[in-house]
């Protein structure tokens, strides 16, 4: 019925209020949104610490693990809000219990153990959703994103979810910032350093798992990378790129469902395409205004 | 004898294992307030595992060892510390002044509110210290960049500046002159030596090079062959001590203006440069 909602037509006219109005007469596209922003703002606040600690891949791992999550709750006839957030939990367990080596400051690689961990978790996907005889929305739902069909308890269960998560970040934010530029020194003055990592996978294991049932498992990056990135780009003061990361997500996920929702093509492509635009333009922006300071820097240093 | 209270740094009989290894043993040690002391030594004789061990993150296995008068950890909020070789990456966005006020605040639980200057005057006595420290080491011009954008000489004076931030009593550097070209080594050592007598801080500095800093020390300690020997400069640098301690031929010079230079160390920094991978600045 909601398909057939979508397809039947939504158009652009040129009373952008109408339209809008239109757009959210629909209760789907309501929760859509509201599970969006939730989503958008957890990963803008997590993924600009996971792209100051170089942990993207980790990230990735997180993100294709949470196909098979999806899967495997359908399979079983559970909601896939639960085969997300238990499948990504548990692969931050396992990641955090894996050795590290102590080389390279905060900014050492995750293992190529983890590697095999994202192939496995792929195959594992693949095989839950052939076992799965039933009409299954489209495996391109569970892997590239779909906004329809997000119910109000899904909805609730993200906001929970998030409110947790972005409350311990606001808890050990700025340890954690401390720890990730500068472990040796954050160790010496006593905090726990290897606690702070393995609470950071964990919340990075929520962020994934929300932004996974909007945007798919494959283009999770697109909230959680690319807003993080720009933002980065755009500045180098802690509060401002925090800020200018969930700016970015939010945004680009609102202009992502409302150019779904206009047109025949998925979501995840449209927020995926505005946050990647966020991404050219902070680094075309960075660049522009670098040139000059950098002959500067260089004669004072000689 | 110096009065109790005056030592920083008491170490008796002390010994230290990594793993299997024993890194040295029979250590004594007395590190005076206010003391500018270098600690010397070929590659892997255990300078940093000395470091660890004031800091309380590597335990002694024998002797004991006191640190501003309590055992080593619990007075690790008056210590000011500089790890071995942090060069950051180029990329990293985070810039210099974040990295002092982290060393001001950073093990502080929470997250700094936007705006709270215009309330807090803690706030406003912080931003004070770091703009008054990042001055000490003369690191206005740069303060504002993005670390992994400035120099090394640059980098290091920025993470003296968060060492001392908190006006520690003893502060601990473990090779602050690696992989600095030869002037900055010397200006960066004047500026240490410089803060140890005005701000009456104690010093102690790994070096492999102890020719930069010659000029500055009260005290040297010589790691060697899992021993130590401390004393006054004009004792330790001699040709004979280091030629013991080092098991190589090693001459001490004395120039036309009074100063000393070692020749024949076997640590000269073109040899152990390959063992650190620092970044290219451009």
């Amino acid at each position: 019925m909601i398909l057939a909602v979508a397809e039947a037509g939504a158009h652009l006219s040129w009373d952008l209020g109408a339209d809008l109005r239109q757009m959210f007469a629909y209760h789907f596209m309501v929760n859509a949104f509201r599970a969006g922003t939730i989503a958008a703002v957890a990963a803008g606040a997590i993924g600009w610490f996971m792209v100051l600690r170089r942990q993207t891949f980790a990230g990735h791992t997180l993100a294709l693990v949470g196909f098979p999550g999806a899967s495997a709750a359908t399979w079983l006839g559970i909601a896939t809000v639960w085969g997300y957030f238990g499948f990504c939990i548990g692969a931050a367990v396992a990641i955090a219990a894996l050795p590290r080596s102590d080389h390279g400051g905060g900014f050492s690689e995750e293992s190529a153990v983890i590697g095999t961990i994202q192939a496995f978790a792929l195959a594992s996907g693949l095989l839950f959703v052939s076992l799965y005889h039933g009409f299954l929305n489209g495996i391109d739902a569970l892997l590239f994103g779909s906004f329809l069909g997000v119910t109000d308890r899904q909805v609730l269960i993200l906001a929970l979810v998030a409110v947790v998560a972005l409350g311990l970040l606001v808890v050990i934010g700025r340890p954690l910032l401390f720890a990730t530029v500068d472990r040796d020194v954050a160790a010496a003055r006593g905090l726990p350093t290897r606690v702070l990592s393995v609470v950071f996978l964990l919340l990075l294991a929520l962020a994934v798992a929300e932004v996974s049932q909007i945007t798919g498992s494959l283009l999770v990056f697109a909230v959680l990378v690319m807003p993080a990135a720009a933002a980065q780009q755009l500045t180098a003061r802690p509060g401002a790129g925090i800020a200018a990361s969930i700016g970015i997500a939010v945004l680009a996920t609102w202009a992502g469902l409302v150019a779904a929702y206009f047109s025949p093509y998925p979501v995840g492509f449209y927020v995926t395409t505005f946050a990647f635009a966020a991404y050219l333009a902070a680094t075309l922006r960075r660049s522009a205004g670098q040139r000059p300071s950098r002959g500067r820097v260089r004669v004072a240093a000689a | 004898m110096p009065a109790t209270s005056s030592v920083v740094v008491r170490a008796r009989q002390a010994s230290a294992t990594l793993g299997r290894r024993r890194v040295w043993s029979g250590v004594d040690l007395d590190v005076r307030a206010g003391d500018f002391v270098a600690v010397l030594g070929p590659n892997g004789v255990g300078k940093s595992t000395l470091i660890k061990a004031i800091l309380g993150l590597v335990a002694l296995d024998g002797g004991t060892l006191d640190v501003l008068g309590s055992p080593p950890g619990a007075t690790s909020q008056e210590i000011g510390y500089l790890p071995q070789r942090r060069s950051f990456p180029p990329g990293l966005r985070v810039r210099g002044v974040d990295l002092v006020r982290l060393g001001l605040d950073g093990d502080r639980w929470g997250t700094p509110v936007p705006g709270r200057r215009r309330w807090s005057a803690r706030a406003r006595s912080e931003d004070l210290r770091i703009a008054e420290v990042i001055d000490l080491v003369g690191a206005n011009g740069y303060a504002e960049r993005p670390i992994g954008e400035v120099s090394g000489g640059e980098q290091q004076r920025l993470l003296i500046a968060q060492a001392l931030v908190r006006r520690p009593r003893l502060v601990l550097l473990d090779e602050p002159l690696d992989s600095l070209d030869l002037p900055t080594q010397a200006s960066v050592a004047a500026l240490i030596s410089r803060i140890c007598r005005e701000d009456r801080v104690t010093v102690m500095i790994v070096a492999h090079d102890v020719n930069p800093i010659l000029p500055y020390l009260d005290r040297v300690v010589y790691l060697a062959r899992g021993a130590a020997i401390s004393g006054l400069p004009s004792e330790v640098i001699t040709g004979p001590t280091l030629t013991g301690l080092y098991g190589t031929p090693i001459e001490v010079l004395r120039t036309s203006d009074g100063g000393l230079v070692v020749v024949g160390q076997p640590e000269a920094p073109s040899v152990h440069s390959d063992r650190h991978h620092p970044h290219p600045h451009p």
